[in-house]
């Protein structure tokens, strides 16, 4: 518990630190949200039109008042206002969540489903033919970039199939399940595929590890049939490192995906974040980061109790 | 224990995938179904200038006169108007039809108010500097309305037609809500709206315009063009806006789909900095223009997508390209022009924006290795839209690939970058008495013959003097299924022409 407590209080100051170093950041690339809706058409502008603008982008103060008003709101739960959208940057954000995190729960599923057996798979028929084949896909999975496995996916749909998942907008899990899972399955499966490949190997590795060990030697020993001593005795263990993959590659994926969605054209986190970016959208731009590095911090404190779950041996706490 | 798990959710997923092939959408009522990449970055008319803002506004809003297909000004809200003979005052009458979708009448106090907005700084509205010539306007019974000019200005009535110039309701103003709620007296509705990802429409019963064939207009926002076509291709959208040439040169290959391309009124160029050595010196400017391959440029880096244009990229002004200073790739007589300036090669740096347009770095390209035949070596930067913009605004390049916006009027196109109060006099670094006095002339003479050759003669001596050159104009594509009929496209890239489109089955 004493643990616990100790790592929530580090939160805030990471996020602190997070939201002065995206606050600054964005500012410091050329141009501001002026030019971004303006373009070339910004150098028309008469200096009191530019003044006019810059005050309704909230870009007329100082940067430091700027960041003060912002921690005062943010403090108080209000991420801001997003000057393109014209609504609140919180809810924006939580518009496009249940898609992210639906994709992301959606793409480790896929990816632990395959991982994991395989991984063991191979690690159980070492240096035989079935390893080899395992490797080979893993290699394969690992190497291929996202959008060519996602344009793939696409190109073979409507091209065999005269069929494409709905693209645009997003259909919630509880509105139409089935429509839902039809348009989330293709890129869950396009994100999962070499999350798939890099549990298989970390899986495989960790096994191999395991099943060299003497307590392992000493299960055999004592008669208990193979599949008990591979599923029950060596796996809990093996998994330690693929938790630690895991919770990572899902902490990424909150983060939203943004090839992908730019593909599949899915409103999710990653192309907001991107168009927030592109459009120097700042208060959405802050808020995004801010809410992907506190879901990062969650997943990681997650992560850790995990081990605790899986091996007495660690003792929180006790480092 | 986590095997078996596994097993059941794989099971459960390939279910879900069997089905999701099985199940069809049931068709929605009548509408039609648009994709595009880029979506509207906003709802002000009179603050956006971005190119895939105006392609929705254009469809909610109405400006007084607009452009039909042939890029005539025809009526709109104004179903008449008249120059008085002097060329200093400009009177509308209304149409008397005109309503606004929640049924108001569309007043001259509606327009007082719209143009009164656009001229106010404080608006930061993009088209002001084109109606500076206004010095007051009067609503003198509710449909008609006169404008007073301080200087005879032809142009203005191409600048009134664009969405940049719309009537708003004179309330929406007052109470500062046109950002936000979007009340036009355009063809369509909007219903709703979530940025980047989708857009309904609904017809408006209350337009002026007459019938339409369908209920609505579902816009979907497709980022990537290569899903764009693969969502047409399985019949999932029925009508879309491409950008990308090679995307667009792959429709055709599809049995159910059309494409419909018009040469847009941009223009692709090399803009020179005559700011900089060497490139103060006319014959080294006059060397690079003659060592360019214009048509090459066009069949490598746009695939042939467009065509070889001079600074006039609208077709009542518009002339033979060949006949324009050294249109023809010339290497002997820029050698010759580089010896003569006494410049033995340089080396210069040239910017472009990566992706804006999609051509933008494959044309830098080209160009690199065309110049060094003359010793001009070429250092391309690419940089992102905002960086790019920044740079091209401050002057702050030796040379700059760019994309610029096109007009129906010449003077509009060109003030702000040659003449010598032009606002953008700082991009090109150029000025020139004789095209100063030959664009003056342009702006305030009425008679089109005339008009045609002023800007001739100003399109033969910018050509001449080569501060920039001018490359091709690109084509602008909507991708559509066979069964929808009866659009017309138009080289402004307006969708407009979908109020007379018919669903097919």
């Amino acid at each position: 518990m004493n643990y616990l407590a100790r790592r929530l209080l580090t939160f805030p100051l990471i996020l602190i630190g997070v939201s002065l170093l995206v606050f600054f950041s964005i500012r410091m690339i050329p141009g501001d949200a002026i030019t971004a809706m303006l373009g070339t058409e910004s150098g028309l502008l008469t200096p009191a039109q530019r003044q006019a603008l810059a005050v309704y982008f909230g870009i007329d103060q100082p940067v430091l008042v700027q960041y003060g008003r912002w921690l005062t709101g943010v403090v108080q739960g209000d991420l801001g206002i997003s000057v393109t959208h014209g609504r609140s940057v919180m809810t924006i954000i939580l518009e496009r969540f249940p898609l992210t995190l639906q994709m992301a729960l959606m793409s480790m599923v896929i990816a632990l489903a395959i991982g994991i057996p395989a991984g063991v798979l191979a690690a159980t028929r070492a240096e035989k033919s079935t390893d080899v084949v395992v490797r080979i896909f893993a290699m394969l999975g690992q190497s291929t970039p996202g959008f060519v496995v996602g344009l793939l996916i696409i190109y073979v749909l409507s091209v065999y199939f005269g069929y494409i998942p709905t693209m645009g907008s997003f259909v919630p899990f509880w509105v139409d399940p089935v429509a839902n899972l039809a348009q989330l399955i293709f890129p869950a499966i396009t994100l999962g595929f070499a999350f798939a490949a890099s549990v298989t190997r970390i899986s495989r590795s960790a096994m191999l590890d395991v099943l060299s060990d003497d307590y392992i030697r000493t299960a055999r020993a004592k008669g208990v049939p193979k599949r008990s001593v591979v599923w029950h005795h060596a796996l809990p263990n093996a998994l330690i490192p693929v938790v630690t993959l895991s919770g990572v590659e899902f902490g990424y994926l909150l983060g939203g995906a943004v090839i992908v969605e730019q593909i599949f054209a899915l409103p999710g986190l990653g192309r907001l974040t991107l168009e927030a970016i592109g459009q120097r959208d700042y208060a959405l731009v802050q808020g995004c980061v801010l809410f992907i590095a506190f879901n990062f911090l969650v997943v990681n404190l997650l992560v850790d109790l995990a081990y605790a779950a899986l091996d007495p041996r660690i003792r929180l706490g006790a480092r | 224990m986590t095997f078996k798990f596994s097993r059941t959710v794989l099971a459960g997923l390939t279910a879900a995938l069997v089905a999701s092939v099985g199940v069809v959408l049931p068709a929605q009522a009548a509408n039609l179904r648009m994709a595009w990449a880029q979506d509207a970055a906003g709802l002000d008319p009179h603050t956006q200038p971005a190119f895939s803002s105006l392609r929705l506004l254009e469809l909610i809003y109405e400006p007084l006169v607009r452009h039909d297909a042939a890029l005539d000004v025809v009526p709109a809200i104004a179903e008449s108007w008249s120059f008085s003979d002097d060329g200093l005052t400009l009177t509308f009458k209304l149409d008397p039809n005109a309503k606004f979708s929640d049924g108001a009448q569309v007043t001259a106090d509606d327009v007082k108010a719209s143009f009164e907005r656009l001229l106010d700084e404080a608006t930061a509205a993009v088209a002001r500097s084109n109606f500076l010539s206004i010095s007051s306007i009067e609503a003198t019974d509710p449909a008609t309305v006169v404008f007073t000019l301080s200087q005879p200005d032809a142009p203005i009535l191409v600048a009134m037609a664009s969405i940049n110039a719309a009537i708003l309701p004179a309330k929406a103003i007052a109470e500062g809500a046109v950002a936000t709620k979007t009340l036009g007296s355009g063809p369509f509705v909007l219903d709703s709206w979530e940025p980047n990802s989708r857009e309904e429409l609904s017809v408006n019963p209350n337009w002026a315009g007459g019938e339409i064939a369908y209920d609505g207009i579902s816009i979907s926002v497709l980022p990537d063009e290569t899903a764009i076509l693969a969502s047409l291709r399985a019949g999932q959208t029925d009508f879309a806006l491409i950008n990308d040439p090679l995307i667009a040169t792959l429709v055709p290959n599809e049995a159910n789909l059309q494409l419909n391309a018009v040469p847009g009124l941009a223009y692709n160029v090399l803009q020179l900095n005559p700011a900089r050595a060497p490139m103060d010196n006319l014959k080294v400017r006059q060397a690079i223009s003659c060592a360019v391959d214009r048509q090459d440029v066009l069949d490598t880096a746009l695939v042939g997508e467009g065509k070889v244009t001079g600074p006039l990229t609208m077709p009542a002004y518009a002339v033979d390209p060949s006949t324009l200073f050294c249109y023809e790739q010339d290497i002997e007589k820029a050698k010759a022009l580089m010896a003569e300036a006494g410049v033995d090669g340089f080396t210069a740096k040239v910017i472009a924006a990566t992706g804006e347009p999609p051509v933008a770095s494959a044309e830098a390209q080209v160009l690199q290795s065309q110049l060094a035949e003359i010793g001009v070596k070429l250092e391309i930067e690419l940089m992102e839209l905002s960086v790019y913009v920044d740079r091209w605004l401050a002057g702050d390049f030796d040379m700059a690939v760019a994309q610029n916006g096109g007009r129906a009027d010449p003077y509009p196109m060109y003030n702000r970058y040659f003449t010598k109060e032009g606002n953008l006099q700082k991009v090109s670094n150029f000025a020139d008495d004789e095209i100063d006095s030959l664009l003056q002339q342009g702006r305030v003479e009425t008679d089109l013959a005339k008009r045609k050759e002023i800007f001739a003669k100003f399109e033969q001596r910018i050509t001449e003097l080569a501060p920039w050159v001018w490359l091709s104009t690109s084509n602008t594509y909507t991708a559509q299924l066979k069964t929808l009929s009866g659009f017309e496209p138009s080289a402004t890239g307006t969708l407009f022409g979908l109020t007379k489109v018919t669903l097919g089955q």
